[in-house]
């Protein structure tokens, strides 16, 4: 059976025209992989790179330049939650911040909540540091949190 | 100082400041008409002669940079938008790519005909997701109006513009690793030359541009080139080569500040007017120890140091690295530079991108040996080491091919040197101080 639904692939084809070549679409391809399937398994990065007509290796070695990807030994939890560590956000809590979260869930930075509910990330610059300490829910940042405001969101997570 | 309109964020507070209609209303879009009446070569010699540097980091002239694509190029030629917007203390581009996105898909066209450009590719960082939704939505819009497309104004003028999203990499901010990120290969920056104006994306010739660079290309068309040098600092006449600091500029302050904030003020405010004026003052009622003048990579000034007007070459005067990104972070006077200098140190080191020895290794030891400091068992020894790791790496030694490096290595340097006495009293105290999570999962 193969890792990508007719789905994915039809949503990695459609990148093809945007590149005057099929390997500019690796990231594309990463990226709608991976938000589908949780992680890029080692069977995707092939079936990835036979659409795209590289060698496996190839997509490999640029997939693992990124920690952003997860392999199938990592996947995602439904959620990823990232808390900001540099330097503004360190300036106003941030780190104490992201130790209280990994306390009070019991997670640590890479790692999936044992319901699977998030996984938990710590980040370089949001570039949202006006609103320091923030963190990256999913697609939407939020800004100037505290362990309480940072709990539910996590908690309203569905 | 006289109070001054924005022109850049002029539109923010305006309500759906992000869609076409509303734009088009302000007189959007006019700009590129006029642009598109102009020759490609005499858009690129008004950008020239308006003086405008880019916007990104390097300061490099605009215009002049356009010039250096090969004359007669049958094409194609990319022009890549660089929104990968990474520097900690920076994000001057979110605000213009949420709140007026079409004031920088102007700029990118107008660009695209003075480059002779038909294809743009804008590398943006993956965490920016409403800026992701608001540039989706706008391109469309553009598409559907006849804004982007072939025979754009029926002035025979074909334009595509092309969102790629990064994955959470610094390095993909510095051109040549934005260039390999897009090809699809690891972001690994390229030696130079040749420059990406002559083999730059898809071994074609490229222009690469920062968001507010484009920003300020549409408003030089709108308001001339005049407009534009009326603001700003005049070209050092000491300094031949100096080509002034002309126009508006978007600062970021955030840290220690009580209302951080992004502002768009004319090039050359010092650090002190935009704490106490802009950013409601250091909080807690106390004093700034340090500030970051243009993000972390480009060093520290002291308290002493707040006068220096932020143009491009004010920071360099007090041995910072330059203006970066107008970054202003503040660290008030309660809070120990040996913290702030391993964040610092940690963060270059996480984003290395690993191909140079002394870039690899010498972030990875800089924060070694500070975290040796934080954990109580640094010696005096260890300030003359972190110095010489630092004089060690980057462009300006030699040992580097991109500037991550000098960037690592300018805010270990001026730490040491302005604040040497926070690390002494830390070294000689027996503090300690520890990372409140765990880190070992990574
Ligand atoms: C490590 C590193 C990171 C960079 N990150 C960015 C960035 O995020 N955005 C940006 O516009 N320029 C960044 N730059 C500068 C770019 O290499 C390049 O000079 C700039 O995009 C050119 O555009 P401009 O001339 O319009 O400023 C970075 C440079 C280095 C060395
Ligand atoms: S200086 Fe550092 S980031 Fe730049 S290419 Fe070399 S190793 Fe990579
Ligand atoms: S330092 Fe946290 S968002 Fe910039």
């Amino acid at each position: 059976m193969s890792a990508l639904t007719e789905e994915l692939r039809e949503k990695i084809r459609a990148e093809f025209p945007k590149y005057p070549n099929k390997r500019a679409v690796t990231l594309p391809a990463l990226h709608i992989v991976h938000d589908a399937l949780r992680c890029v398994s080692t069977e995707s990065i092939r079936e990835i790179a036979n659409l795209l007509e590289l060698h496996p290796s190839e997509v490999h070695d640029t997939m693992s330049f990124y920690n952003f990807f997860k392999d199938e030994h990592h996947p995602l939890g439904k959620h990823r939650v990232w808390f900001c560590r540099s330097i503004s956000c360190m300036l106003r809590g941030g780190e104490e911040l992201l130790g209280e979260v990994c306390q009070k869930y019991n997670v640590k930075p890479g790692e999936t909540s044992a319901d699977g509910k998030f996984t938990l990330e710590f980040a370089e610059c949001l570039g949202a540091c006006e609103g320091a300490p923030c963190a990256l829910v999913d697609e939407d940042c939020h800004m100037t949190l505290d362990v309480n405001s940072a709990s539910k969101l996590i908690d309203g997570l569905k | 100082m006289p109070t001054f309109e924005p022109v850049l964020l002029a539109r923010i507070n305006t309500p759906d400041s992000h869609t076409l209609a509303t734009y088009q209303r302000d007189g959007g879009y006019q700009a590129l008409r006029k642009a598109l009446d102009m020759a490609p070569a005499d858009v690129t010699n008004l950008v020239k002669d308006s003086g405008l540097r880019g916007r990104g980091g390097a300061g490099f002239p605009c215009g002049l940079k356009w010039t250096f694509l090969p004359k007669d190029h049958p094409g194609p030629i990319y022009l890549c938008i660089n929104a990968d917007e990474s520097e900690p203390g920076t994000f001057n581009n979110r605000y213009l790519m949420e709140m007026d996105p079409h004031q920088l898909i102007e700029g990118i066209a107008i660009a695209c005909h003075a480059i002779r450009s038909k294809n743009a590719y804008l590398y943006l960082r993956f965490e920016y997701g409403l800026s992701y939704r608001r540039l989706d939505a706008a391109i469309k819009e553009c598409y559907a109006a006849g804004l982007l497309g072939k025979n754009i104004l029926g002035k025979g003028f074909d334009l595509d513009i092309v969102l790629h999203r990064g994955a959470a990499a610094y390095i993909c901010g510095e051109e040549t690793g934005l260039i390999e990120s897009l090809e699809g290969k690891r972001a690994w920056p390229r030696i130079k030359p040749p420059f990406p104006a002559i083999e730059g994306l898809f071994r074609k010739p490229t222009i690469v541009n920062n968001v507010e660079t484009l920003c300020c290309v549409k408003q030089i068309l709108d308001r001339g080139k005049e407009w534009f040098q009326s603001i700003g600092v005049k070209p050092d006449p000491n300094n031949p080569r100096d080509p002034g600091s002309y126009g508006p500029k978007l600062y970021t302050v955030s840290g220690h500040v009580n209302k951080p904030c992004c502002v768009e003020l004319p090039l050359g405010v010092t650090a002190r007017e935009l704490i106490e004026e802009h950013a409601g003052g250091v909080w807690k009622g106390r004093k700034a120890k340090a500030v970051v003048p243009g993000g972390i990579s480009m060093g520290f000034l002291s308290d002493k140091e707040l006068d220096t007007p932020l143009d491009f070459n004010g920071p360099g005067k007090v041995g910072c690295l330059g203006l970066g990104t107008a970054a202003v972070v503040v660290v008030d006077d309660q809070t120990n530079m040996v913290d702030v200098l391993y964040n610092c140190a940690r963060f270059f080191s996480h984003e290395s991108c690993g191909q140079c020895t002394p870039c690899r290794e010498g972030t990875n030891w800089m924060t070694r040996i500070l975290d040796r400091i934080r954990s109580g068992n640094g010696s005096m020894r260890d300030l003359d080491l972190l110095t010489e790791v630092a004089s060690s790496m980057g462009i300006i030694p030699g040992t580097t091919i991109c500037g991550l490096s000098d960037g690592a290595a300018w805010p270990v340097k001026n730490a040491i040197q302005k604040f040497r006495g926070d690390f002494e009293d830390y070294i000689n105290s027996g503090r300690k101080s520890v990372t409140p999570y765990p880190v070992g999962a990574h």
